[in-house]
């Protein structure tokens, strides 16, 4: 082992961190930079940030604690980590809800000074962990962090309530240290996040910096740990979240295909991120309107669509309830508009800063009448980008509302992702009727798509709405066999879409014992889950489904290629039964619903027991 | 709104040519036929070329409108009028867009987009009719029905007290808030004509009669024999005389207002108020809607409010505009090679 500074220094292939604190101590922030420096030493990373829903819930408790967890590795990784190999704890209520997550013999870091008797009645421990013994075995470094950040700050011209709050920059800069990461990302992110506050820039630099020293300095860290750069695909990467990506997804689309993007939306958690990625793209030519409520967000859109906009609207589920009736209004009007459905812990308000996959039948099913609409799901961060753009393709080609599911595990946590090459991105092919002659709001291309003839064109002045369309003229038709012909040629142009989307990709084996079927958000854990069991011997593949409405034309083929189906589900089995439904097979279901997403541990155990070999094997 | 006036070179059009030849399905009588007609007379004048205009509407017999107009129309859904018409209208603000509501479909289900509407001064035209009761679900009581209102749902009459919709398209500072009753053509036409060319919310409530669900709500307004008496026309700049012989005028007593004889030696008309749509206090215009709830005042027609300030669409297309000249136009290479990128090799 090497030695610098008298130091011994480590190399590990793969470091889980948790970061904890209460929900005012800027945890997530210290999160989210120590993943961007990390993303840019290059390191594969995933995250899950995990906050509760109150901004500033009393100091001290266990539900106001917010954490931030971060896998970071030198080799190819998919989920934010099982068990975390750091805890910091900022408080004794961060190190209480996190104890038993943590690996047996993990690194906690605390800032002592947080240990108090009144910290630690709010956390509801009897004696202080730090001092009884109960932390054994762990390596526990005990650091004064909020005396040391303001002694390293006494000379600013903050006040002292300002001062304690640098604190996570101090904790930042330790670990930073630790982890032999440079300062200079977060150092320049701070002067152009806080360009006309010198001071809060130099405190927090200064904080940073402190943190950084302190591990160099004392002697009750030995040992500091280095994570070499995994060996990824050549080309240019950025760290990003997967709202970040949905929303950059929607200006590339609007870029593709030539057509104005306008979001109609009201802010909800976990989807304002999106909204507010949007509202910064000014110069891209984007329209967001911040509604007054989610009808009206959807309700404006359609307008826009009506007037040739490529128009979205983004919700998480209670939003989604709410707009149901107008995605019937989109679905009968025949307009593109892609929805977009972050998913949190439900009914109702439910758990809004937690994720949940328990929305698809929601999104399948959930309005009135018979609504075909398509649906597809982003399975990483990244993937957000790509299936915004696949939205928006459907959405136009179609002449239809598409929904699509992210969750709040995806839309928060973030990766590095790699760019695509410009020229790789496929034009969206978009026509507006112009023609006079012979124009029919209710005829049909080839794909069934009805024309879209937008509000300007002279000569092409129609009325559409809500009300049953005559086939072909799109009058007003209460005609029960017109109405049973359009029930059936709107699903079928749904249907249609099949011939238009890739196959479904198994990896690993074509043929096995057990094919783990995954959608959405599940992709890493169970990514993890079925490499490991491979590496163990067992005959399991994986197909992650992104198309579920309608499925891809070769889903029947590839479920008959294995003995057993499993679909790990963040619900109560939402796809299995429409598996079930749908190809009249057994599958077995695995499911999870505490706002968290899979330890890919769970699936692994699962795939063992179904497999017959015991515990993990 | 740039490139959507007539060039009258070109097109004339006439009242036939803002027909959509549907057949129009509204009960016989109906007061909807005369806005209908009311409209299709005053649109060859407003100026704007026929593919330019866009008609909105909600749910309610008064929202079948649009089906009846050649112009680009969207039936919509209960309540969301406003909603999605501020979509057509913010997307692209070359458009001229006109909603056609009821008092059930703007006041109550659609109240929150409504005074949101009005709030954000999006360049919208919005016709309420209102004719105080639900008519495509037979007749049940609307939140303009008066109290005690004895309808289906209310068999022992309502409990509940209605909104003055002039007040509240006020209270929510509508830019443009106007008044006129389905029995007076020309002034209709007026009033049409006037929110079309005023830029941002128009507000017009039409008293509507239903003739099925609630003859005769707005009878002393119309009757030939009340009228003069009970109905005070709003004019810009003039005193508010009324009366079969003009001689009743509205003075102004603190923020009380009277009904005076002008030609019983107390009172000249310079002691009259002089109404002025444009004044930026909007308390005067408050008083006025308020005024026919006074025993023995008479109910104010015509132009409430009339002010001129930014629109919210034009708002967002400057903003647009700013942003891009500071920034430059987005490229898909400065959309994705943004923030912190790294290069593996």
């Amino acid at each position: 082992m090497a030695k610098e500074n008298g130091k011994v220094v480590e190399t590990v292939e793969d470091v889980t961190v948790m970061f904890a604190g209460d929900s005012g101590d800027g945890m997530q922030l210290t999160g989210m930079q120590f993943s961007d420096t990390t993303a840019i030493v290059g390191n594969d990373l995933s995250t899950l940030p995990d906050y509760p829903a109150e901004i500033r819930a009393p100091a001290g408790t266990l539900y106001g604690v917010s954490g931030f967890q971060l896998h970071f590795s030198s080799t190819a990784i998919h989920t934010p980590g099982d068990t975390p190999d750091v805890l910091v704890a900022m408080n004794p209520a961060a190190l209480k809800k996190n104890l038993a997550e943590i690996k047996p013999h993990a690194i906690i870091i605390t800032n002592t000074d947080s240990f108090d008797s009144k910290n630690l009645q709010q956390a509801h421990y009897d004696k202080n962990p730090l001092e009884d013994g109960s932390l054994d075995g762990y390596k526990v470094f005990q650091v004064p962090i909020t005396t040391l950040t303001e002694n390293a700050l006494k000379e600013c011209s903050l006040s002292l309530k300002e001062v304690q709050r640098c604190k996570n920059f101090f904790a930042l800069g330790l670990m930073y240290w630790l982890y032999n990461r440079p300062l200079d990302p977060t150092m320049d992110w701070l002067k152009s996040k806080f360009k006309n506050r010198p001071e809060i820039i130099e405190s927090n630099e200064k904080a940073l910096k402190a943190g950084y020293y302190f591990g160099e300095q004392t002697e009750i860290f030995t040992t500091r740990y280095t994570v070499k750069p995994a060996e990824l695909p050549k080309g240019t990467y950025r760290n990003i979240s997967g709202n970040e990506a949905t929303a950059v997804g929607f200006v590339a689309a609007s870029n593709l295909s030539g057509l104005q993007l306008f979001l109609g939306s009201y802010p909800i958690t976990p989807a304002s991120d999106i909204l507010h990625f949007l509202s910064s793209f000014k110069n891209f030519g984007v329209k967001t309107f911040q509604a007054e409520d989610e009808i009206a967000g959807i309700a404006s859109a359609i307008g826009a669509s009506f007037s040739g906009s490529l128009a979205i609207t983004t919700t998480s589920g209670p939003g989604l309830a709410l707009k149901t009736e107008a995605i019937g209004l989109a679905v009968m009007t025949e307009l593109p508009l892609v929805i977009v459905d972050v998913q949190r812990g439900g009914p109702s308000t439910g758990l809004p800063t937690k994720t949940e996959q328990a929305d698809l039948l929601q999104a399948l099913y959930g309005r009135n009448g018979e609504a075909p609409v398509p649906v597809i799901a982003a399975s990483t961060p990244s993937d957000c980008f790509y299936l915004a753009i696949e939205a928006s393709r459907i959405a136009l080609k179609y002449m239809t509302p598409v929904l699509l599911l992210t969750d709040g595990y995806i839309a928060n946590g973030s990766e590095p992702w790699r760019l695509p090459d410009i020229e790789d991105l496929e034009k969206i092919e978009v026509s507006f009727r112009t023609e006079v002659e012979g124009f029919e709001p209710y005829s049909r291309d080839a794909n069934l798509a009805r024309p879209w003839a937008v509000p300007g064109t002279k000569g092409l002045e129609h009325r559409i709405g809500g009300l049953e369309k005559a086939n072909i003229s799109g009058n007003v038709s209460y005609d029960p066999d017109n109405h049973d012909f359009m029930v059936r040629l709107r699903e079928e142009k749904v249907n249609k879409i099949q011939q238009d989307i890739p196959d479904l990709q198994v990896k690993g084996d074509q043929e096995g014992d057990l094919l783990v079927l995954g959608w959405g958000g599940t992709y890493g854990a169970i990514t993890e889950a079925v490499d490991r069991a491979r590496a163990e011997g067992y005959k399991v593949s994986h197909a992650h489904l992104k198309y579920i409405k309608p499925f891809p034309k070769n889903t029947a083929e590839v479920f008959k290629n294995f003995k057993k189906i499993l679909i790990p589900e963040l619900n109560l089995g939402q796809l299995s039964k429409v598996i079930r439904s749908e190809f009249l097979i057994e599958v077995e279901s695995l499911t999870k619903i505490k706002g968290l997403p899979f330890k890919s541990i769970e699936v692994q155990r699962k795939i063992a027991d179904l497999l017959g070999g015991g515990n993990g094997k | 709104m740039e490139n959507n006036k007539i060039d009258t070179q070109e097109v004339k059009y006439t009242a036939k040519d803002f027909q959509s030849g549907q057949d129009v399905r509204w009960c016989p009588g109906c007061g909807d036929y005369s806005v209908l007609a009311q409209v299709q007379r005053s649109f060859p004048n407003i100026g704007i070329k026929k593919e330019n205009i866009v008609w909105v509407s909600g749910i309610g017999c008064s929202s079948r409108f649009p089906y009846y107009m050649s112009t680009f129309g969207f039936h919509g859904i209960h309540g969301r009028a406003p909603a999605i018409a501020t979509g057509v209208k913010v997307a692209n603000p070359d458009l001229s867009v006109w909603v056609a509501t009821g008092d059930g479909d703007l006041m109550s289900i659609g109240g929150n987009h409504f005074i949101h509407a009005c709030r954000k001064n999006i360049d919208l035209k919005i016709l309420m009719f209102n004719n105080k009761i639900y008519g495509l679900t037979k007749g049940q009581y609307s939140p303009t029905s008066e109290k005690g209102k004895v309808t289906k749902s209310t068999p022992f009459g309502s409990v509940d007290y209605p909104f003055n919709p002039i007040s509240l398209a006020l209270g929510a500072n509508a830019s443009f808030v106007a008044r006129t009753i389905d029995r007076d053509p020309k002034h209709m036409q007026t009033m049409i004509m006037r929110a079309a060319e005023h830029k941002g919310t128009a507000f017009i409530e039409v008293f509507q009669n239903c003739n099925i669900f609630n003859d005769g709500a707005y009878e002393p307004l119309t009757n030939k024999e009340t009228k003069l008496d009970t109905v005070l026309h709003l004019e810009d700049g003039k005193p508010m005389t009324f009366g079969k012989d003009n001689d009743k005028g509205i003075v102004l007593e603190g923020f009380t207002p009277k009904v005076v004889n002008l030609n019983d030696g107390t009172h000249s008309i310079d002691d009259v108020w002089v109404h002025h749509e444009k004044d930026e206090n909007a308390i005067r215009a408050f008083i006025l809607a308020h005024m026919n709830e006074i025993p023995g005042l008479p109910t104010p027609v015509g132009i409430f409010r009339n002010i001129v300030k930014p629109t919210y669409d034009e708002g967002v297309r400057e903003q647009i505009k700013r942003v891009t000249e500071k920034k430059g136009e987005g490229t898909l290479k400065s959309l994705l090679y943004s923030g912190n990128t790294w290069e593996v090799n």
